[in-house]
């Protein structure tokens, strides 16, 4: 196994560094030192470098299931329609229900992201399995359209600042208080790793999946209900963050294969990596002001993934 | 004993299999051949479940596999498909190995290590088993998918032409394989072939398939015949014996 320790390594380095990198200049010697400093970092630097961490490896885990469950490595939930599901769901239920706490939004959240998800599947599994390239493209411009619906709707209702803030993911509102919900990604993703052996005979597809004995339809139903969740927690915290769940999955692909049981834990620490180094680049590029993190992964992510489009066409699937 | 009670199957209006009824002996090698679009394919995935039954029954040692919970079946039989659309990249040790899930679960025991290693060795893989899927050819993968659903170990393996894709060389060398293994009377085999030359040579009994009925049931010395084989294919097919093994000269 190619050492993952120094993946790790490097994550904890950059998330050490992330601490000091802000408004308020920190030193590495005098953090401790006053009230104000303890404060300002556990209630603001250490929530948002976990956030973080934690969005980044749950959006490439939820990218890496989502491959399996469609049997395309070019698809991620918030491509696909599922994010924009969520956040769907979130402005109804905010405009039916104002006031309503976090936790009733992220539950209508995940259902309507699940039958998002559900319309998805349904769609892609009457497309020919020879045009691989055409699921993303159904994907798209099925999202486009639950996004087109969504702008329409907060236009109507005057609420498209709001909606603003699901559509694009950033972590400068983070703080003590906001950002806990992620934990429960976090365990998502832990979970997934239990039940990988089953997702990734899921990705070989129904009848090797039945051949082995397992209850397709039930492992699917399991993988939509994870995937549902961890999405649209993380729209509720932070908003969308597009391309991490797809180029992700591909790299971790290329060095360890599809055996999810061996490329999950590296789907999570590159998840991680990359989207710590993208928000350690919005908050530095323009300092002190700050890019969103959606902003800077939608440059970086569709040069990655135009690399991964081209570079070996052949193993398209 | 795999038995097969009054089986028909239609897709909209045609129909596949008409009333299929048959019964297959333990131990052996059972040879499924017929023209294209006989059905074997379909017999072939109603009898592991891929499709579910229109109507009829079928059963492997009183298992009904309509009723038998899916897992359960997975340790009583295995299958290879024809048509394996199989894209996941995966090392060949990590595919072979996928054959033991339904005894571990997910949780490898040294003894299914042991038998990735012996399937491995035993179908001339060990020396690329860190090799992704898909970057070996045809063949190897072919060699690959057959190593998985033997270690499955289950006592009845349906094979849906297993020799695509293969040379001469490891074709007979796969048939070979099989045929030792059905000798120590551990498993049986269902192998759709389309050279009726393999069947004759390597299987204790022959199905042979005509437009969704059952056409003949018998040795291959009832098949490989030019009278048989003419109803079956529509086509004059001289036969000859070389060392007494009945030889068909298809391809004259």
């Amino acid at each position: 196994m190619k050492n993952i320790g120094v993946a790790i390594v490097a994550l904890f380095a950059l998330s050490c560094f992330s601490l000091f990198v802000g408004v308020k200049e920190i030193s590495l010697s005098d953090w401790w030192q006053t009230p104000q400093n303890i404060d300002l970092f556990f209630i603001s630097r250490i929530p948002r470098t976990l956030a973080v961490v934690l969005t980044g490896a749950s959006l490439a885990v939820s990218g890496a299931v989502m491959q399996m469950l469609a049997r395309n490595s070019f698809v991620e939930p918030s491509s696909v329609g599922t994010a924009q599901s969520a956040a769907l769901g979130i402005l109804l239920v905010t405009l039916l229900y104002p006031g309503s706490p976090l936790i009733v939004k992220m539950i209508v959240a995940s259902i309507t992201a699940m039958i998002g998800m559900a319309v998805f599947l349904a769609m892609i599994s009457r497309l020919p399995v020879t045009s691989p390239l055409l699921v993303p493209l159904v994907g798209l411009i099925f999202s486009g359209i639950v996004e087109a619906l969504t702008i329409f709707i907060a236009f109507q209702t005057e609420m498209l600042q709001f909606q603003g803030t699901w559509m694009s993911g950033e972590f400068s509102g983070i703080l003590r208080g906001r950002y806990e919900l992620l934990w429960l990604c976090g365990v998502l993703a832990i979970l997934t790793y239990v039940v990988a052996d089953q997702f990734t005979i899921i990705g070989m597809g129904k009848d090797a999946s039945v051949n082995l004995g397992l209850n397709y339809k039930q492992v699917v139903i399991v993988g939509l209900f994870i995937l549902a969740l961890s999405t649209s927690l993380v729209v509720v915290t932070v908003g969308m963050i597009p391309f991490v769940g797809l180029v992700v999955p591909n790299i971790a692909r290329r060095l360890m294969g599809d055996n999810l049981r061996a490329s999950l834990p590296w789907v999570a620490v590159l998840g991680a990596l990359l989207v710590l180094v993208c928000d350690l680049i919005g908050r530095l590029v323009h300092f002190p002001y700050e890019i969103p993190v959606g902003t800077v992964l939608g440059v970086i992510g569709s040069f990655v993934f135009l690399y991964l489009l081209y570079a070996r066409p052949a193993h398209a699937r | 004993m795999i038995e097969i009670n009054g089986v028909s199957h239609s897709y909209g209006k045609s129909k596949i299999l008409q009333n299929i009824s048959l019964s297959i002996k333990e131990s052996g090698i059972t040879a499924l051949i017929g023209p294209n679009g006989a059905g074997k394919s379909t017999l072939l995935s109603l009898m592991t479940r891929l499709q579910p039954l229109q109507t009829g029954s079928i059963s492997f040692d009183g298992q009904s596999v309509s009723q038998t919970p899916t897992r359960e079946l997975a340790k009583t039989l295995a299958i290879l498909r024809q048509d394996n659309a199989l894209s996941s990249r995966m090392s060949l040790r990590d595919l072979v190995g996928f054959g033991r899930y339904p005894h571990h679960k997910g949780r490898p025991t040294a003894k299914d290590h042991r038998a990735v290693d012996e399937a491995l060795d035993y179908f001339d893989l060990q020396t690329m088993s860190d090799r992704f899927i898909d970057e070996v050819s045809g063949g190897q993968k072919q060699r690959a998918l057959v190593a998985m659903a033997f270690c499955q170990e289950t006592k009845y393996l349906l094979l849906d032409e297993p020799l695509n894709n293969l040379d001469m060389y490891y074709a007979r060398s796969l048939m070979k394989r099989l045929r030792e293994i059905a000798d120590t009377g551990k498993r049986s085999f269902v192998i759709v072939l389309h050279d009726i030359n393999y069947a004759g040579a390597y299987a204790n009994e022959i199905i042979a398939l005509k437009d969704g009925t059952l056409a003949i049931h018998g040795t291959p010395q009832d098949v490989l015949e030019t009278k048989a084989l003419q109803t079956l294919y529509s086509m004059e097919i001289k036969v000859t014996q070389h060392q007494g093994q009945l030889v068909a000269l298809h391809h004259l």
